[in-house]
């Protein structure tokens, strides 16, 4: 690993400078994780007072509850309807803006914001327009005579956290999808513009492949924001319900660890999700490391 | 731009319109309920021009909040949010420029093994450890206060990350002549590197203020009291009334309220966000 030529010399600074990171680390994060490990192999029984090692069963258990394949099929849902629905739009938008010459700037506060809603605030804001009994969208999709109830229909329900988290996403998509675009020189398209290439034409075989390491990053980014960063979306909404239909799968752990109180589901359930976060992380860096190198 | 068509400006412009209207419509309708009474909500459409409640709804709100819920004033949870979100902010910059300091200008045994643990925490986000989280903190005695709030959230890795990039990429010829002239690692550090850092300082500190403002699963498992409540966590409590139709007017003007401070942020500071953000990606 890379450092100056010339290091400073000194035996406890550098320990006492990297200390306060360090500390918070271990307590914080890798004592809990360390915890949650061990508990996965752990039962508890209903009073709490004595634990007893169990191998493997609290995994068995878990892939063979039914509610918890729910889960797994719900999250792949939501997280691909987060990821299609806030790629598209900002890329639609970002090829949009490439065109804009003067007003590129205004387009881009305007839509840029929504980054700085909390997704409990976005939630709440969807959840309101789409009350069945005084929304705006309930009222507009009665006259086309579908009776929309979020509370009764798991599809609605899904609709509704779905457009809430993505609304959040777009703006984050959008600006990478700008700086993807800025980066293609203008001369390949010029050049295929000279060859007879119409805009469609260049947009297939110039513009998209040459915006796929931004597109690939996108979506291991947006994966992790489907899957981790949207509690607030579900908890602030649906509450995973009706009948688990938005259950993802950190909206699960949450409710099976902290209010139904199952330390050794929930336990497992978290290292379940740790190898999801460890497999996406490397992922990512595996990419990165190969984006430096062309 | 390759070629002028006429078409294909007028659809883009469409497209952006569109987009923008896509972004502004829930915040639009969140503005106007802020400003009607409790009864435009009974029955019907919610409205969609303005009404005449802004004042009465607004300072209710900021002195009084809403007792059904238990939610205090909102004067209370725009201060815990702000302490929340600074504290964070500064707290990570804090922290992260000084282990990157010492990782990048300093050789010492561990070195490796201190890099490695700080990069492991980009892969536990506190969803994956919750419950035992909640321990630790619960048995340090830190439930329900501004310490349990922000310190088990101010390591920071992408932090770390992008400072000992900044770093690294400081000619070495600076240090040297610092040490030539006498200077020791710290002064080095304050009178070099800090004023050489400032805009990699002021992008970090533009996201990490929204990401520390915004944050909801944290808070939510820390605060028992309502004394501890921030804005976004308190607009939850709010809506979550089980038999009484919610106070939507109420429950609005404080999604306004919690809204307002991170995007003015943004908007002001566009410049700084971007590059934070596309630095912190890196």
């Amino acid at each position: 690993m890379s450092t100056k030529r010339n290091t400073f010399r000194h035996r406890t600074l550098p320990y006492l400078l990297i200390a306060p990171q360090l500390v918070v680390t271990l307590v914080f994060f890798m004592w809990p994780a360390a915890q949650a490990v061990i508990q996965s192999f752990q039962q508890e029984d209903a009073f709490g007072l004595s634990t007893t090692w169990v191998g493997f069963q609290n995994y068995q258990a878990l892939f063979a509850d039914p509610d918890y394949l729910n889960a797994l099929k719900v999250t792949v849902v939501f997280t691909l309807g987060v990821t299609a629905m806030s790629l598209g739009l900002a890329l639609l938008l970002a090829l949009a803006v490439d065109r804009m010459v003067k007003s590129a700037t205004v387009y881009t506060t305007l839509l840029v914001w929504p980054y700085a809603v909390a997704p409990a605030v976005s939630g709440v804001m969807w959840w309101f327009m789409f009350n069945p009994t005084i929304g705006i969208f309930p009222y507009l999709l009665r006259m086309v005579g579908y009776d929309w109830n979020h509370g009764l229909h798991g599809t609605d329900a899904m609709i509704l956290v779905v457009l809430a988290a993505s609304w959040n996403q777009i703006s984050y998509n959008f600006l990478f999808f700008v700086a993807g675009l800025q980066s293609i020189p203008a001369s390949l398209r010029e050049a295929a513009a000279i060859d007879g290439a119409g805009p469609a034409k260049r947009f297939w075989t110039i513009t998209l492949p040459l915006l796929s390491p931004t597109t690939f990053f996108l979506l291991v980014v947006n994966f992790v924001y489907a899957m981790f960063n949207t509690f607030a979306t579900i908890h602030a909404t649906t509450q995973g319900g009706p009948a688990g239909s938005t259950n993802i799968l950190v909206y699960k752990v949450f409710n099976d660890g902290f209010i139904g109180l199952n330390l050794g589901s929930s336990s497992a359930q978290s290292v379940v999700l740790l190898f999801i976060v460890i497999a996406l992380t490397v992922v990512q860096f595996a990419w990165v490391e190969r984006r430096v190198q062309y | 731009m390759v070629e002028n068509r006429r078409f294909l400006n007028i659809l883009a412009h469409l497209v952006l319109i569109l987009g923008v209207a896509f972004v502004a419509f829930p915040v639009y309708i969140a503005l106007i309920a802020s400003t009607h009474g409790q009864n435009d909500f009974l029955s019907g459409v919610i409205p969609l021009l303005p009404g005449h409640d802004t004042i009465r709804n607004y300072s209710a709100m900021m002195t009084q909040g809403l007792a059904s819920s238990g939610a205090p004033p909102l004067w209370l949870m725009l201060g815990n949010s702000l302490i929340m979100a600074l504290s964070i902010s500064i707290g990570k910059i804090a922290i992260s420029i000084i282990s990157a300091f010492a990782i990048v200008y300093f050789r010492f045994p561990g070195r490796m093994i201190a890099f490695w643990l700080i990069f492991v925490t980009l892969m536990l986000p506190v969803e994956v450890r919750i419950l035992p989280t909640y321990k630790v903190v619960a048995e340090l005695g830190m439930l329900n206060t501004y310490a349990g709030l922000t310190v088990p959230l101010i390591a920071s890795a992408t932090a770390t990350f992008l400072f000992r990039q900044v770093f690294l990429t400081i000619p070495e010829e600076l240090m040297e002549a610092a040490r030539i002239d006498g200077a020791g690692p710290m002064k080095f550090f304050w009178d070099i590197l800090l004023p050489l850092s400032r805009t990699n300082i002021a992008a970090l500190f533009v996201i990490l203020f929204i990401y520390g403002w915004n944050q909801y699963l944290w808070p939510l498992l820390v605060t028992t009291g309502t004394d501890h409540y921030t804005i976004v966590l308190g607009i939850k409590r709010m809506a979550d009334i089980a038999d009484q139709q919610p106070e939507w007017n109420f429950i609005m003007s404080t999604v306004v309220l919690a809204m307002v401070p991170p995007v003015l942020v943004v908007i002001f500071m566009q410049r700084l966000f971007v590059k934070g953000l596309i630095e912190t990606e890196k």
